[in-house]
């Protein structure tokens, strides 16, 4: 019989106290699409369990001064089901919506896709253009951290012992502000990005970029919020020559790894395509809002 | 046999529903892993997590001690085997090397060989036991790629292996098992007779067949020396004689009960965890369940061989092939015995090529043991082939289908190994091609078409197989034929044609080691031809029984009976003035007439045709990452006949999306240690709904009149031209000429940076 | 610690069962139920053959602990059928010859009408990218993206070639 426990706590505070008394050997389980999986290959061996989603808060949207708040634990065919989201911040639901098929996507969690600190993770850089952040609960109460701050390395992030992240918010989103994610894939799903970019922008009454953020997943340990790329498009009407210029920020900004799923030459002039293409997808959004 | 060219056939070419469909739409239908026995237990492998290493010792002890553990094996378990190659050359097989693949004994020869096995009386318990093994390694240089491989300092798998097929026997030791040598006319001359010459080396990656299904299999050994095995595999009685075989058993104490089975591909041809899960019952006295991950499907299953081929050919400026030259290096994986002998005799098959040379090569390297995936070894040779013949095509400005029109094998040419080309069908794949709306409909920009063509022996051999009819007209079939893609119904569909009574009147399964004759694999395209002459010549003596029975009743010689449209009736008016008697009726009256009707057959079964398939690709090439979107896919294949229209539809779409995954994205990737990075679904990158459009099929039927409803095998040839097909579209597409596979994003940008326009 | 008491509702049906944590809600079915129509093909969310409803969302019952089915309503393959009435994506299943080897099969079935119970009229596009999370290696999709739109047209009430 296995040793291994498993509980459902009812309140952060309970989820912190059994953290904390688990003194690391704990792991947390929201749609459980990573950590069963690592569990299985024994590349961890928890002790105990925290099953999260029986704690008030953690699977649900709300609307929230103009922006949304949303638990940790919301599977991504919940947000996607959500009409008022997807309209408003398209790029993030896009990106959470392409983790994995139908069936991951009836479990997955933002929470969970943030923590497994993959740079591969699709909804991070979107998020991180967003500039959403994170509600972090620990033994120490309860803290805000923008998203980009959590993972600090491959499977690593900045949480502290016990802590755990209890639900995101995307703010209010500015007029003329639209948001894109995509991806390079070998396939048309099931796989991890090869790259990804996520871009968020904010057009004037001319159309000339006033606002940008745009980041990289899978071409560093981290994904990367890319300050260059964005100063590449504030100022410009997203012409040919601002859009080479966000095409080389990006690329000078990649630090890739060779692995199976892509070389460095690969990644790194790929996140350049990517990141003209997002940003034309968010420019057509910001025009539209 | 006249009876092939009949064409007003009531039930052969129809789409019946098949007899095993409601079990496996309602979830009832037993695969492998779904039997289990009261008391049985969980078995587990441990394998190398070293690509090569000397194994100095292994101590079970601390694994044995453990509570719940009840049987621990090793290599040393099993009987030791003659190293001798056993059978026809293109198949044989040496005991030798099979017993080290299925156990490690002295060497641990790739990332994922078992080394040693445990049953317990839980799944945890027997991985807890597998980890408390302990073994001492000497971790050895390893060598994955099948050219280094064969380099002169290349790390030995066998110290004492040398290359078998060179004249005098060499002596150095060497990674090459094998060399072989086919040709016809003179190639020097050839060459020096054409007017353009091209040479160009090739190479692919090895590629899993990617079935859904994992191995798995339950044995139970019984203190008589009777074993009893439930396993899915292509060949239940290939599975009772290679565990026989490898355990020193007879093959009367084994009996073989066939699972439904989850996708084959050729990969469950061969014996992994059969004759582990008897051993560690015979140990433990329960029953063992034994399975395999994912990861050890992909890492101790059989993929089929990456390999590098060297091809030159030699074509006059109107397009006649006057000389071809093919050197064929095909990775073994671990031990000896790679499809190179199919690529050699493959090669040039399509084409009535004056003079022509194949070399082979088998060569063993620190991977999986490759096992037969869908016209083993032909697929990569045509890739090779049919690459070189659209540039050939495009350098006389030719079209690529006249090309091969101009040069396809007729009826009488001469081919490597002996023998000549016997059946027509391969002009008619290329015509069918050539007539198709595709081949003209307009393209945008960043796309391109492609073309290629294949050729596959496809198999006869031997089946068995046995017909009853019971007491209420309704008939039983029996074969062994695993039913891998609807074989049951074709079954029926045959029986039901020579009977002249409706499909629904019979009911095809499939039996065990015990109850039918032996019958070879389901594997080799030969089910439907083999298996088939089967059933029918089963069939046909149940009919001179029910004519012999009716005779009988009527009081008239045999020989003034015929049997029509499933009745009985007098050959004539001289025979006297008899009511037809119907199949019911008569098996209404079997007690009186003789007893119960039934009868079996068996076969070894010669004269099957080859399979020929033209096939045409649609692509489209994002010019700024490298990726493909197949966008339009026809194949068009010669199935001499088919039986059931929906699965020789099904066989031929399967293939080529077999072949688009082979060609874009599939592939085995190894670390700088020799363990595989992408043991898993995830990042092995197989075809998935969205990739794909409809795939398009050209039923071309033109009969093997050696069979008595034309069948020819249908099962393979359909992956055999798909990667050439996507390459030389992607070619179109892009002005880039792809050489290796995958055509991976990464690969294809890379080189899309190339200078200048290739064809 | 001790095993996990677990009463959940599948297919309909109240049913209760001892699970250690460790045990998916895969493994539950298969090894504790003998609801062996649910297939295990990777063991980590990549092929689907494991596909199940759960509170009618779809998920691979791989990647779900069976001690979360607790309270829980549970949908298999087995339950598609209605007695000796055959759900119409499982007869047009049969009819398109959408299965080869079948093992892949009671996946499909369970993801299709996931998305037929949501969206009763999807294009052929809305089928492949809905289904991507079931690999079959076999049909090469083509008669199985038949039957789903074929059943689906059924379900409309629409007549059909």
């Amino acid at each position: 019989m296995s040793s291994l426990q498993y509980a459902t706590p009812a309140s952060v505070q309970e989820a912190v106290a059994l953290l904390a008394k688990a003194e690391g050997k704990a792991r947390i389980l929201a749609g459980g699409t990573d950590l069963l999986v690592q569990m299985r290959a024994g590349m961890v061996d928890p002790a105990l369990i925290v099953d999260i989603k029986k704690i008030p808060g953690l699977r649900t949207v709300t609307r929230e001064g103009g922006g949304y708040r949303i638990g940790a634990a919301v599977a991504g065919a919940e947000l996607s089901d959500r009409a008022d989201i997807s309209k408003d911040w398209p790029g993030v639901v896009e990106a959470f919506d392409l983790i994995g098929s139908t069936q991951i996507q009836g479990r997955a969690s933002l929470g969970g896709n943030l923590c497994n600190a993959s740079p591969a993770a699709d909804s991070v850089p979107a998020l991180v253009a967003a500039g959403a952040k994170a509600t972090v609960a620990g033994p120490g109460g309860t803290r805000i951290v923008p998203v980009e701050e959590i993972p600090t390395g491959p499977g690593r992030t900045s949480l502290k012992p016990g802590e755990f992240i209890v639900d995101f918010v995307l703010p209010a989103k500015a007029a003329g502000t639209g948001d894109a994610y995509l991806r390079l894939i070998p396939r048309t799903e099931m796989d991890i990005a090869v790259v990804g970019v996520g871009v968020c922008l904010t057009l004037d009454a001319a159309g000339v970029c006033t606002a940008a953020r745009v980041a990289l997943g899978a071409v560093a340990p981290t994904v990367l919020l890319v300050p260059d790329a964005a100063k590449a498009l504030v100022g410009s009407r997203l012409d040919e020559a601002a859009l080479q210029k966000l095409d080389a920020a990006a690329q000078a900004a990649c630090r890739p790894i060779n692995d199976k799923r892509g070389t460095i030459a690969y990644r790194t002039k790929v996140a350049g395509v990517l990141a003209r293409r997002a940003a034309l997808i968010a420019a057509d959004r910001a025009r539209t809002n | 046999m006249a009876e092939a060219l009949r064409k007003d056939f009531k039930i052969i070419g129809t789409r019946p529903v098949r007899p095993d469909g409601i079990p496996k739409v309602t979830g009832t239908a037993k695969f492998g892993a779904d039997f289990s026995l009261p008391g049985t237990l969980f078995g587990k492998i441990l394998r190398s997590p070293h690509a090569h290493a000397r194994i100095r010792k292994i101590d079970t002890s601390k694994a044995a001690a453990l509570p719940g553990v009840k049987a621990v094996i090793t290599g040393a378990d099993f009987p030791e085997q003659k190293n001798e190659f056993i059978g026809p050359e293109r198949t044989a097989v040496n005991f030798w090397y099979m017993t080290r693949n299925i156990m490690a004994r002295e060497k641990a020869l790739y990332e994922g060989h078992a080394v040693a096995a445990v049953a317990a009386s839980s799944p945890e318990i027997a991985e807890k036991a597998a980890r408390l093994i302990e073994i001492d390694y000497e971790v050895l240089p390893h060598v994955i790629d099948v050219d280094a491989a064969m380099a002169p300092d290349a790390p030995l798998l066998f110290e004492d292996m040398t290359t078998r097929g060179v004249e005098p026997a060499p002596t150095r030791p060497t990674n090459v098992s094998k060399r072989l040598e086919f040709k016809l006319g003179d190639v020097e001359k050839g060459f020096a007779d054409a007017d353009i010459v091209l040479e160009k080396t090739y190479k692919t990656e090895a590629v899993h067949q990617g079935y859904i299904e994992t191995h798995a299999c339950l044995a139970r050994y019984d203190a008589d020396g009777q074993g009893e095995l439930w396993s899915s595999s292509q060949g239940h009685f290939v599975v009772r004689n290679l565990t026989a075989k490898l355990l020193g058993m007879r093959l009367n104490d084994l009996k073989v009960n066939p699972a439904e089975i989850g996708g084959g591909f050729g990969g469950k041809t061969v014996v992994y965890l059969e004759p582990v899960a008897m051993l560690l019952s015979k140990k433990a006295g329960h029953p063992v369940r034994l399975a395999m991950t994912r990861a050890e499907v992909f890492k101790a299953s059989g993929p089929t061989s990456g390999a590098s081929i060297t091809l030159k050919i030699g074509i006059k400026k109107d397009g006649t092939i006057i000389a071809g030259d093919a050197a064929l290096r095909y990775q073994a994986g671990a031990v000896p015995g790679s499809p190179v002998m199919n690529g050699c005799l493959c090669i040039f098959a399509c084409y009535a090529i004056p003079n022509q040379r194949a070399i082979g090569y088998d060569v063993v390297s620190n991977r999986p043991k490759v096992a037969a995936y869908r016209a083993p070894g032909s697929g990569i040779a045509a890739f090779a082939v049919e690459s070189t013949l659209d540039i050939l095509a495009k350098q006389i400005g030719m079209d690529p289908i006249e090309l091969r029109l101009k040069n396809a094998t007729r009826i009488g040419a001469p081919m490597l190994g002996g023998g000549k080309m016997s059946h027509e069908g391969f002009v008619q794949t290329l015509q069918a091609i050539r007539n198709h709306p595709a081949y003209s409909a307009p393209l945008g920009p960043n796309q391109g078409r492609g073309v290629a063509s294949g050729y596959w022996f496809n198999g006869g051999g031997e089946s068995g197989a046995s017909v009853y009819v019971n007491a209420d007209g309704t008939v039983v079939v029996s074969t062994g034929s695993p039913d891998i893609g609807g074989s049951r119904a074709s079954m029926a569909m045959m029986a039901a044609e020579t009977l002249g009574i409706p499909y629904d009147q019979v009911r095809a399964g499939v039996s065990d080691t015990t109850t039918v004759a032996y019958t070879h694999l389901t594997a080799g395209s030969r089910v439907t031809f083999a298996t088939g002459l089967a059933v029918v010549g089963a069939t046909n003596k149940v009919i001179e029984d029910l004519r012999a029975r009716a005779a009988k009743i009527w009081g008239v010689d045999i020989e003034a009976v015929d049997w029509v449209d499933g009745c009985a009736k007098p050959s004539s008016s001289n025979v006297g003035k008899f009511e037809a008697l119907t199949l019911k009726q008569l098996a209404a009256q079997a007690s009186a007439t003789g007893g119960p009707i039934g009868a079996a057959h068996a076969v070894n079964a010669a004269k099957q045709a080859p399979g020929f398939s033209t096939q045409l690709c649609d692509i489209e090439v994002d010019p700024e990452t490298g990726r493909a979107t197949v966008l339009r896919f026809v194949v068009a294949q010669d199935a001499g006949r088919a039986i059931h229209r929906s699965y020789v539809e099904g066989q031929m779409q399967g293939g080529a999306v077999q072949g688009i995954g082979w060609a874009l994205n599939e592939e085995y990737i190894y670390d700088e240690k020799g363990r595989l990075a992408n043991a898993g679904f995830l990042d092995y990158r197989m075809p998935v709904a969205s990739d794909l459009p409809m795939i398009e099929t050209v039923v071309v039927e033109v009969p093997n009149n050696d069979h008595p409803f034309g069948v020819k095998g249908v099962g393979e040839v359909n992956i055999v031209p798909t990667m050439a097909a996507v390459a030389n579209a992607i070619t179109a597409a892009t002005g880039k000429r792809m050489s290796a596979l995958p055509m991976s994003p990464p690969r294809l940008l890379e080189a899309l940076g190339r200078p200048g326009k290739e064809v | 610690m001790a095993k996990h008491h677990v009463t959940t509702t599948i297919n309909g049906e109240s049913v209760e069962f001892l699970c250690d944590t460790r045990q998916t809600l895969l493994d539950v079915l298969r090894d504790e139920l003998e609801l062996t129509g649910s297939k295990e093909g990777c063991a980590s969310g990549d092929c689907g053959a494991c596909s199940v409803l759960v509170d009618g969302r779809l998920v691979c019952s791989c990647l779900v602990l069976g001690v979360e089915a607790e309270g829980k309503s549970i949908e298999t393959i087995e339950g598609m059928a209605k007695g000796d009435k055959l759900h119409p994506l499982q007869q047009k299943f049969l009819e398109h010859a959408a299965l080869q080897c079948g093992i892949c099969t009671p996946g499909f079935l369970v993801a299709a009408k996931a998305l037929l119970d949501s969206n009763p009229n999807p294009t052929e596009t809305e089928v492949r990218y809905w289904l991507a999370g079931n690999l079959c290696r076999c049909t090469g999709y083509d008669k199985i993206i038949r039957a789903v739109l074929d059943a689906a047209a059924e379900m409309r009430g629409e007549t059909h070639g």
